[in-house]
């Protein structure tokens, strides 16, 4: 199941858009996001369309592999829209045993089904074509004003980079300790829901006790390595925008003017 | 001028109630004294809890001396001002490959050490092929950390201190985690830097058979040097050394074992070549070779 998850993984390719600067995609993915939120009718959604589509194909990534991203979130998507079909206030358009379906109640589960597919898809756009470590430094540039009003953004980088890098590590020690409970006679899968959760204690609890160990570890090592927070500190690849990265704002803004002028003029 | 020098240096752990009062005290260092001179390979030698990484954490000002005295490359650790030079010039490898990797690509772990002392840029990128070639990791600078094998990621580990330039190297038990191959390939990089860059090591271990190319040898027991000499003066002890619960390499202990026995072997025999050459010796010397058997019996 692990494996069918494709948010957060990336898919290595040469494409202008894994060129482009991190902070112009995550740019690029809040506009997204606020546009999927504001559309409303047909001609909103087909502009949004075409602005997805175009990027997919720039990105160069199979669309078949974004859609397996889906399969995960395929429940979330099915529960959401059936609440909506049915719990919606308005004219009733057919009626059997205690449910009603209402014409607001379809076209809300119609357009939550849209906005949380595009949800998905859009932002694996990003994720699809950025390393984690391009994510988390446009992340530390791009919010690097609110360090004036003591957010510590230097700090929040710099702990979501760790935690990527330890997450094989933590995986492969939970296979480890699975396996050697489960040599003396842990059941990881028999038993109802609760059972189960249960059980999982005797792996929660060596995991959490050596991923403290490495964290203090990794804390001392990188105290030895003159680590001092993130003052004074220089870049090994520091970001710059180059000609691309203009280009893409440009298109970005005008994909907003027009998403702006289709709502109100239709 | 030496650049490590430890005086009467006292460290002790204390553990405190909830009220903050003493509970127990551990005296991990007992008025050590140690100095090592610049381009010396040192080794530090002691069984678990003789307090050689205590010391080791010392030299790096990860821990603060309770007594006494340490100057690392002529600055005295206990100065708040120093901390940061300090740890540029003595550099720190720990004994856990995985926990001591910061970043997802083996060059950006190379270059966490530079960013952190405001190198600029391109200055990084030198450094971290620099030292990246010499410890041969350099084919594997776009590869994650997670893909290397153990000896592999303790190179890196070593290539991300010497990117900082140090002036030398402390390696706290570096292949205590590692596969027989995986040693021999860092004790090799390590004895490499030492010979071709000149950097100062200091090597802490229990593996006898990783001291005997060093130049000088100390030995710890409960917090204090009790030996301290040339490889081959230490492992002539034999006797001495069993007391402080440490064994000599199995070499070192045949040789021992033969001239007990009654054969015409000198002290401190450290490698195999050298057993054999002896031994050819005294062969060629006695060719009637029953004659040392009768001795023996």
């Amino acid at each position: 199941m692990l494996r069918d998850i494709t948010i957060g993984q990336y898919y290595p390719a040469d494409s202008i858009i894994h060129k482009l600067d991190p902070r112009v995609k995550l740019f690029g993915t809040v506009i997204f996001i606020i546009s999927l939120f504001v559309f409303d009718g047909l001609p909103g959604f087909l502009l949004i369309t075409a602005f997805m589509a175009f990027f997919i194909r720039l990105s160069k990534v199979p669309f078949s592999f974004m859609v397996r991203g889906l399969k995960a979130v395929v429940m979330l998507v099915l529960i959401a829209s059936v609440f909506n079909l049915f719990l919606s206030p308005g004219e009733e358009l057919v009626s059997f045993w205690k449910l009603t379906i209402t014409d607001t109640g379809l076209k809300n589960a119609i357009f939550m089904t849209i906005r949380m597919v595009y949800l998905i898809l859009g932002t694996s756009v990003m994720t699809l074509t950025t390393t984690p470590n391009e994510l988390t430094d446009g992340l530390e540039k791009a919010l690097g004003p609110l360090t004036k009003i003591h957010v510590p953004v230097h700090e929040i980088a710099m702990m979501m980079s760790i935690a990527l890098r330890f997450v094989p590590i933590l995986i492969e020690e939970t296979d480890k300790i699975m396996k050697a409970q489960m040599a003396r006679g842990a059941d990881f899968e028999s038993g109802n829901l609760l059972k189960k959760a249960k059980n999982m204690v005797p792996l929660l609890v060596p995991l959490f006790v050596s991923a403290f160990r490495r964290a203090n570890d990794l804390a001392l090592a990188m105290e030895a390595r003159c680590y001092n927070g993130g003052e004074g500190r220089t870049k090994m690849k520091p970001l710059v925008y180059a000609k691309r990265d203009g280009v893409a704002y440009v298109v970005l803004m005008g994909y907003l003017v027009l998403l702006v002028a289709v709502n109100s003029l239709l | 001028m030496n650049i490590i020098e430890a005086k009467n240096l006292v460290h002790e752990y204390i553990r405190e109630d909830e009220e903050g009062n003493v509970e127990e005290r551990l005296v991990a260092l007992d008025h050590m004294d140690l100095h090592v001179k610049p381009g010396q390979f040192i080794s530090v030698l002691g069984h678990n809890g003789s307090g050689k990484s205590t010391f080791a954490k010392h030299l790096n000002a990860l821990l603060e001396p309770t007594s006494g005295s340490l100057w690392v490359n002529g600055m005295d650790v206990t100065k708040e001002e120093n901390i940061l030079p300090v740890r540029q010039s003595a550099g720190m490898v720990f004994q856990n490959p995985d926990n001591q990797i910061i970043a997802s690509v083996v060059q950006e772990d190379v270059g966490f050490g530079p960013e952190n002392i405001g190198v600029p840029t391109e200055e990084i990128w030198q450094r971290v092929e620099k030292s990246l070639k010499s410890v041969g990791m350099w084919e594997y600078r776009e590869h994650s950390p997670n893909k290397l094998s153990g000896g592999q990621k303790q190179r890196v580990a070593i290539a991300g201190v010497m990117a900082m330039e140090p002036k030398c190297i402390v390696l706290d038990e570096p292949t205590a985690m590692l596969d027989p191959d995986g040693r021999k390939e860092v004790l090799a990089a390590v004895h490499q830097l030492n010979k071709e860059k000149g950097v100062t090591i200091i090597l802490i271990t229990h593996y006898m058979d990783e001291v005997v190319d060093s130049d000088y040898v100390y030995v710890m027991d409960q917090g204090k040097v009790v030996m301290d000499g040339t490889p081959r003066d230490i492992f002539s002890r034999v006797e001495e050394l069993k007391e402080h619960r440490l064994d000599v390499p199995q070499i070192t202990l045949l040789a021992y074992e033969l001239k007990n026995a009654g054969l015409d072997l000198p002290d401190g025999v450290l490698t195999r070549e050298e057993l054999v050459s002896e031994l050819c010796r005294l062969r060629d010397s006695n060719p009637n070779g029953s004659e040392v058997k009768d001795n023996k019996e």
